[in-house]
């Protein structure tokens, strides 16, 4: 092992021994930027008082609010959270289907047009902020759910879009080539063998991705886009602790409800 | 009798787009009713050779002859009736394992249906009947109903002879078929497919590894080494001696 | 010749499972349309506004950039805080999560549960509640940050622990190592490389969302987004958003490289 290092020539040898002091050096640098460069508020004075309240809120959540017949209450508008996570992530993944077959590489080739246009657009997608996209559909539907299953239904493409299509370039091909041997057109091809194959995968995927749109479906409320998100946010203005900590109740409950059906479901499917 | 052979290849060449070269003027004729087995080393152009037959892979020269007929000019419809004639089997069964026997089985016959059809899965009774009697003949049909990755591999082979079967080929070609399969389940598939030859008269052409199978099943064995054929004798020919040149490198 | 097609379980002969299925999406699709007030006509009818809106994007006023550099460099500066906190908090808890090295199932349990529960909260409702305690500011971002991929972190490590060799560690146990100077030399060396790449991974998703936290006043460019988007000023609203794609970009480029090499 060592004679064989000896033969590189001494600089490299000398670089690969002493490289981490460079890397060291530049993760100090980056730390030293990230600390100097912040401007820590510090604690307010009334933190404490708040923490406390808030953790008193927690401990005694407001169980009125749980349910009292308004169409306001946390069941009805934890179901209208479901709702819009749902809606969206069904259109979405519809909407998906196309642009997968669009950014999925087919050869071998490392540049391709289609696949790299389709690969950008998806990331274009993916990195606009879904925040902006509710706040974009409110302008064209007004305040209110149905712009929360806009901004889910266009934000959830990006990233249910890259795992299609991943899952076809990973895809087995096989049953591909024997419909084709058999003498199938392509029509055939893509409905006997292609998505009988990938379906699965893609249905695990939109499971997958409901679990994340419920979580944003929750948080959209806060700039109006219906759900589960505007009393909390409301509440939190209002410094209503009691209602803030039974509807985090309510979000922690939904979440570990719907991300254990789904990954029930995800495990029977695959 | 005096026959046209049912495949012949003619001064047939091909050589990949980055300069391999996969086959070397290969000439050869296969008579109706054979069982041929291409034996050689993984990568000395088995594969390539049996996928130029049905246009799975194009040549860059020279041609091959179906049924006395060139197969170059085909493509579209004609194309896919060319493939309908010739069943091919493949080494991983190519089955769409999370669907039905009965489906791969159907999917055989997609060249028969008009796309709407098939696409919809409206496959005739008869031809349900049919798929039926094909999983008979390869001793499944119990299994219909099963699910394809449930069954254990020689299984799913014999579920894709059976699709095969669907297409009523002429010729059968099968790319290492026994390859992932164990000794036992190898001797079933083969009888299968010598049975098939025997019975129904289809021309059988297989890829195989083992000299040991391909003496025992082969009516004339084919012998390639990097693209060439270096060795083709009737079975009654052939000697070990022989055979083992196939497998020396170069 | 007729052969006998033998009989399908009704199960699958009245096709009971797939029109199950489709008929459970369907009533909850009509259910969560009503739900949720969803009107095509209304979309198309408002059309013209959203078109208005995306025009006025398509025009970036350029002149803004200088001023929103700074908080962009606020934000990559919080996610990275936030990220290293967040894992350096992560790693006990992910030791003491991996079924491999803690075998006192209660305590794994215990752990995995507080886990859990971290990671159900969405970044922005934290953002909310730390605004709330820290006051507006790039302190409630960060502590948003360090909570948010601690659960995500914590998760990655104590799975990749669970996957380790398990031979080393069973060497040094023999010779009565303790179980500190076990994880140091047996554990760390076998994951550092992979810890890092999911520090990584964890770092790019935190640039990500630390974009939007600003919205809700903690801290960052999304402070500026915000008031662009109340100032009805789009072309300001799409230099930020332009801005931010960069900067994503860019960090997950660096951060992909490095995962590269490192795996």
């Amino acid at each position: 092992m060592q004679t064989t290092i000896s033969k590189k020539p001494a600089t490299l040898n000398l670089w690969r021994r002493w490289n981490w002091l460079l890397w060291i050096a530049v993760v100090a640098v980056i730390y030293t930027w990230a600390i100097t460069g912040l401007h820590f508020t510090g604690l307010q004075e009334s933190a404490a008082s708040v923490s406390r309240s808030i953790v008193h809120g927690l401990v005694q959540p407001d169980w009125s609010y749980v349910y009292n017949g308004s169409g306001e209450d946390l069941v009805s508008l934890i179901l209208q959270t479901l709702a819009i996570a749902f809606l969206g992530t069904i259109i979405s993944s519809l909407i998906s289907v196309p642009f997968a077959f669009w950014a999925a590489r087919g050869g071998k080739e490392w540049l391709h047009i289609r696949s790299g246009s389709g690969k950008v657009v998806l990331t274009l997608i993916r990195t606009f902020p879904e925040i902006v996209l509710a706040i974009m559909f409110i302008k064209a539907v007004g305040p209110g759910s149905y712009a929360g299953v806009l901004a889910v239904s266009i934000h959830s493409i990006g990233m249910l879009g890259k795992l299609f299509s991943e899952a076809i370039e990973n895809m087995d091909r096989g049953a591909d080539e024997a419909i084709t041997s058999a003498g199938g057109n392509s029509a055939q091809i893509f409905m006997l063998a292609t998505l009988p194959t990938i379906m699965p995968e893609f249905i695990s995927y939109t499971l997958y991705r409901f679990e994340i749109a419920v979580r944003s479906a929750s948080i959209l409320g806060m700039v109006g886009a219906g759900g589960i998100g505007t009393p909390m946010i409301f509440a939190i203005q209002t410094r209503n602790w009691p209602r803030v900590g039974i509807i985090l109740l309510g979000i922690v409950l939904m979440v570990l409800l719907i991300d254990s059906l789904s990954e029930q479901l995800r495990k029977r499917l695959i | 009798m005096d026959k046209t052979p049912i495949i012949s290849f003619k001064n047939v060449n091909k050589v990949y787009a980055n300069g391999t070269v996969g086959l070397k003027n290969i000439n050869f004729e296969i008579p109706q009713g054979e069982f041929l087995v291409v034996v050689g080393l993984s990568g000395a152009g088995k594969s390539t050779l049996l996928r130029t037959i049905n246009r799975m892979h194009e040549i860059t020269s020279g041609e091959i002859r179906v049924e006395g007929e060139s197969i170059k000019p085909y493509k579209g419809r004609s194309l896919r009736l060319l493939r309908r004639k010739i069943g091919m089997i493949f080494q991983n069964f190519n089955l769409v394992k999370r669907s039905s026997v009965a489906k791969n089985v159907l999917s055989g016959r997609v060249s028969y249906y008009p796309t709407w059809k098939s696409i919809l899965g409206l496959f005739s009774t008869t031809d349900k009947q049919k798929a039926v009697q094909a999983l008979q003949r390869v001793s499944l049909a119990e299994k219909l109903y099963a699910r394809a990755d449930e069954l254990s591999g020689g299984q799913q082979q014999r579920v894709a002879i059976a699709r095969t079967l669907m297409q009523d080929p002429k010729i059968i070609l099968a790319d290492e078929p026994i390859a992932s399969l164990d000794p036992l389940t190898t001797k079933t598939v083969m009888d299968i497919l010598k049975r098939l030859n025997q019975e129904d008269g289809i021309t059988v052409i297989v890829n195989l590894h083992s000299v040991a199978l391909a003496r025992e099943y082969a009516d004339r064995i084919v012998g390639l080494r990097a693209g060439e054929v270096v060795y083709d004798e009737p079975i009654a020919a052939v000697t070990e001696a022989d055979l083992n040149r196939v497998y020396q490198t170069v | 010749m007729t052969t006998q097609i033998p009989r399908r379980p009704w199960l699958q002969r009245w096709h009971v499972k797939p029109i199950g299925w489709t008929l459970i999406i369907l009533i909850l699709l009509v259910a969560s349309s009503r739900m949720t007030g969803v009107d095509v006509g209304m979309f198309f009818s408002n059309l013209g506004q959203f078109t208005d809106l995306l025009v006025r994007m398509s025009r970036p006023a350029w002149d803004y950039l200088p001023i929103i550099l700074h908080p962009l460099y606020e934000t990559i500066q919080m996610a990275i805080l936030g990220t290293t906190i967040g894992a350096a908090f992560a790693v006990p808890f992910a030791v003491l999560a991996a079924s491999n090295l803690v075998h006192n199932r209660w305590l794994r349990g215990i752990i995995r549960l507080i886990l859990d529960l971290v990671r159900t909260l969405p970044d922005l409702l934290l953002a909310a509640i730390f605004v709330a305690i820290f006051g507006i500011g790039s302190t409630a971002g960060v502590v948003t940050l360090a909570i948010f991929s601690f659960g995500m972190v914590s998760k990655l490590f104590y799975e990749v622990i669970e996957t380790i060799d398990m031979g080393p560690l069973e060497a040094l146990e023999s010779v009565g190592a303790n179980k500190l100077t076990i994880i140091w030399y047996a554990v760390l060396p076998q994951i550092m490389n992979q810890f890092v790449s999911y520090f990584l991974y964890t770092l790019e998703i935190n640039v990500r969302a630390s974009t939007v936290l600003g919205y809700l006043g903690a801290g960052g460019i999304g402070v500026f987004l915000q008031r662009s988007l109340n100032e009805f000023n789009y072309s300001q609203t799409s230099v930020i958003i332009l801005a931010t794609l960069v900067v994503v970009m860019v960090i997950d480029g660096i951060s992909n490289h490095l995962r590269r090499v490192l795996l």
